[in-house]
């Protein structure tokens, strides 16, 4: 199961510390280019918020712009907000490593567009103003619903926010090699600069210019890498197809089964299913959790407030399915352009993720790393994954501190009396705290593994936002009890999940690997082939109850023994000094680091889990067997909506119904809710 | 969020305002279930219909890229459609409701 690690993981992988390269991609020699382009992209932003901060004067300016954003103006933000670090750096590298299913995992992304075009970005515009939890307010006990809205809101945001902060250092650090803290802060900074003075009017500005440059760069590389195939798509891929790199990849993941493949055979693989996933549960659970939980996350829900009529919500959304549509279909190109150019070794060598193929593939389309024009074009990408980063983080901060600051201060502390001036201090105070929060746990997360925050941030969303708002905007009966009970068991159950899931490190499994890779494997005996058999309960797959299913395995031939890194190394280091040609030398002697530097991770590991047996939720191993948590917590999210509605009846929540529901499908009085 | 001053019962009971809930809905909650139905359809046929996933049709393009490619294209249809419908009738219809709102609802 070794490549079937979470699949919302993108982020998380950039935060793994044995990736960060010690020097940074670009060369020293042409880190003033990496400067340059830096300073430019930072430079215009600043200037946007400059002009932007003139024009922020009320709550509605910060918080929503004034609902002044047009719909193509809207549509590129949201692609901004949605094209985070993960999905261009991301998605590109799991293309360039496992081809098809890398491709595969693009789709979901797009396709939870529909909800939210659909059922949520007009209903959304016509009802609420600032924040998820005036759509919960609207006919519910005002107090309650924001306090547990505005609570979820800041969960989902921290959790994104704090993947966002460690993938965000590393990638700085790993692309131009500067230390991982002044990376954190320089973001954290930068954001603060952005919404503190220019709020939402420079939050959108930031996210446009930036999707902007990200859709433009992938469009030159795409081009690059496509013409000398005449634009034609079989010519290109039976170039991946014929590829000695690629062949190289695939019999690398397949193991002992690539022994009997031809080359022909290798290379078409790389182009079909199974390289990546191994669990269609896991995948249909991730699916999920896509699909509602998008609709679900409040930087993205937020964005609907900033335009002045539904008309132009649904204009957004359409633009923002084209723009992030079309730019998944580039990555296939930029993904398996990368796998033939670059070549996985050499991109899994900077980054096991993969995170760095975008950036390595500007590289050599510009001539490469010794090349001025190929370090500027890295350099460029790298600005503009940096400009991601710091334009997502804004809009977390943004959506976290105007639930901080509208529904929990204004909302409910001081039940709505307030100045227009109070509100604005209230949501520049909240902005600073979030922020400075950000920092800190960035910072303090330094190391970490992340991966399963953004799994978490999707996971809530999808169950208990989403439940929430749904059901209030679509059913007469749903009522304060529904929603404080929707919103604690959707976030208590996607939480705990993952506490319990294979996300978590177990230490014993850390162990285990870290010293087969240490002292290698011992021979096997032949073993005999293994029948399909089903689950022993239905649930066995899913949660560790009986055993699960087993898979038909065909036998196994005897197999010596493989050696360890120990080993390896010792016989390298008696090798080197025999070796006479220089080139070959050379050659050793980097394959000798290398192996160190593997040997140095896994007694790093050994380390790390000296002493310990069970994980932070107190197992040996996971409970809950699948990654992400939707499978379950969705469900059980709608439905402790149900019943809670249903056991406490809520005659006011029924009464207001209509009012509701006409507002939500009409737009009537919209516009004046958006002026106050 | 302060209520206007109308009856809204009353549009809600309106048959314009019925018209257009009944319409509404059949289209979209209709839509979304294809579009899930569709979506998931991916991830089952690459984990149970490999056989047929791989299948050449075209130089080395098998029918699983095709697929997924055709996931792109079914998405954007969709999104197509609903504005279509969403611009010359939802948005019609609303806009008489919001029309003779004072009308229908009147002051209570």
């Amino acid at each position: 199961m070794k490549h079937s690690f979470s699949l919302l993981t993108l982020l998380g992988l950039l935060a793994q510390p044995a990736l960060a390269a010690e020097a940074g991609a670009v060369s020293p020699e042409y880190r003033f280019l990496t400067f340059a382009v830096f300073g430019a992209i930072i430079g215009l932003t600043m200037f946007v918020t400059y002009v932007a901060a003139k024009r922020v004067h009320s709550a509605a300016d910060f918080y929503t712009a004034g609902g002044g954003i047009s719909g193509l103006q809207n549509g590129w933000a949201i692609a901004g907000d949605y094209l985070s670090a993960a999905s261009f750096l991301g998605i590109a590298g799991l293309i360039s490593l496992y081809g098809y299913d890398g491709f595969m995992y693009s789709v979901g992304w797009l396709v939870a567009y529909i909800t939210v075009l659909l059922v949520i970005a007009e209903p959304c515009r016509n009802i609420g103003k600032y924040t998820l939890a005036d759509i919960l307010a609207y006919r519910n006990n005002p107090k309650a619903t924001r306090i547990v809205g505005a609570l979820s809101v800041i969960t989902v945001s921290t959790f994104y926010l704090t993947a966002q902060m460690v993938g965000g250092g590393v990638l700085v650090k790993t692309l131009i090699g500067i230390d991982y803290e002044i990376s954190v802060v320089t973001v954290g900074v930068l954001m603060l600069a952005y919404v503190l003075f220019g709020g939402m009017v420079a939050s959108t500005w930031v996210q446009i210019i930036k999707a902007v440059l990200l859709v433009t760069a992938s469009i030159v590389l795409v081009i690059a890498v496509w013409a000398p195939y005449g634009f034609s798509l079989p010519a290109f891929l039976e170039s991946v197809v014929g590829d000695a790199k690629v062949q190289a990849q695939v019999a690398k993941i397949l193991g002992d089964p690539a022994k009997n493949m031809s080359a022909a055979e290798l290379g078409q693989r790389f182009l079909e299913p199974g390289l990546f996933f191994k669990d269609p549960l896991d995948q249909v659970s991730l699916g999920l959790a896509l699909v509602f939980g998008t609709a679900g996350l409040p930087h993205i829900l937020m964005r609907f407030f900033t335009v002045p009529t539904a008309q132009e919500a649904r204009k957004s959304v359409i633009w923002a399915m084209a723009i992030i549509g079309g730019f998944y279909v580039l990555t296939l190109f930029l993904g398996m352009g990368s796998a033939i150019k670059v070549g996985s070794a050499t991109i899994a060598g900077v980054d096991k993720g993969g995170n760095m193929a975008a950036p390595l593939l500007a590289q050599f389309i510009g001539g490469g790393a010794d090349s001025m024009l190929g370090n500027f074009m890295l350099a460029f990408v790298a600005a503009v994954a940096f400009a991601t980063i710091v334009a997502v983080v804004a809009g977390l901060v943004l959506a976290a501190a105007s639930a901080m600051a509208h529904d929990l201060y204004v909302g409910v502390i001081r039940g709505e009396h307030v100045t227009p001036a109070e509100q604005v201090t209230a949501a520049r105070i909240s902005t600073v705290i979030v922020g400075a929060l950000a920092i800190t746990i960035g910072i303090a997360a330094k190391g970490q593994n992340v991966a399963h925050l953004v799994a978490l941030a999707f996971a809530v969303a999808a169950s208990a936002n989403l439940p929430c708002v749904l059901l209030t905007l679509y059913w007469k009966k749903c009522n304060t009890g529904g929603i404080v009970a929707g919103m604690i068991i959707g976030t208590f159950t996607a939480i705990s999940l993952v506490m319990v899931s294979p996300n978590m490190t177990y230490p014993e499994k850390v162990r285990k690997d870290a010293n087969k890779a240490l002292n290698g494997t011992p021979a096997s005996e032949a073993k005999p082939a293994v029948e399909a058999k089903p689950a022993e309960y239905f649930f066995s797959d899913i949660i560790a109850i009986g055993k699960g299913s087993v898979k038909a395995k065909p036998a196994e031939d005897a197999k010596p023994a493989q050696p360890g890194l120990i080993e390896k190394i010792a016989k390298a280091e008696e090798k080197l000094p025999t070796i006479a040609d220089a080139a070959d030398k050379a050659k050793a002697e980097k394959d000798l680091a290398k192996l160190k530097k593997d040997k140095a991770k896994a007694e790093e590991d050994l380390k790390k889990v000296e002493g310990q047996t069970e994980s932070m939720a107190g197992l040996t191993e996971p409970w809950f067997k699948l990654k992400n948590p939707g499978l379950i917590s969705i469900p059980l999210g709608f439905l402790a909506v149900i019943i809670g509605s249903l056991l406490f009846r809520d005659r006011r929540a029924e009464e207001m119904w209509e009012e509701l529901y006409v507002r939500q499908n009409t737009g009537i009085g919209a516009a004046k809710a958006a002026a106050h | 969020m302060s209520s206007m001053n109308l009856n809204w019962a009353a549009i809600e009971a309106d048959p314009k305002f019925q018209n257009l809930h009944r319409r509404k809905s059949r289209f979209l909650w209709g839509l979304m279930a294809f579009s899930v139905f569709y979506y998931f359809l991916l991830p089952i046929g690459a984990a149970y219909y490999q056989e047929l996933f791989k299948t050449q049709i075209w130089g080395p393009v098998n029918i699983g890229l095709v697929f997924a490619l055709s996931e792109f294209i079914v998405a954007w249809s969709i999104a197509v459609i609903y504005s279509k419908k969403a611009n010359q009738e939802f948005d019609v219809l609303a806009a008489e409701i919001i029309a003779n709102a004072q009308q229908i609802g009147g002051k209570k």
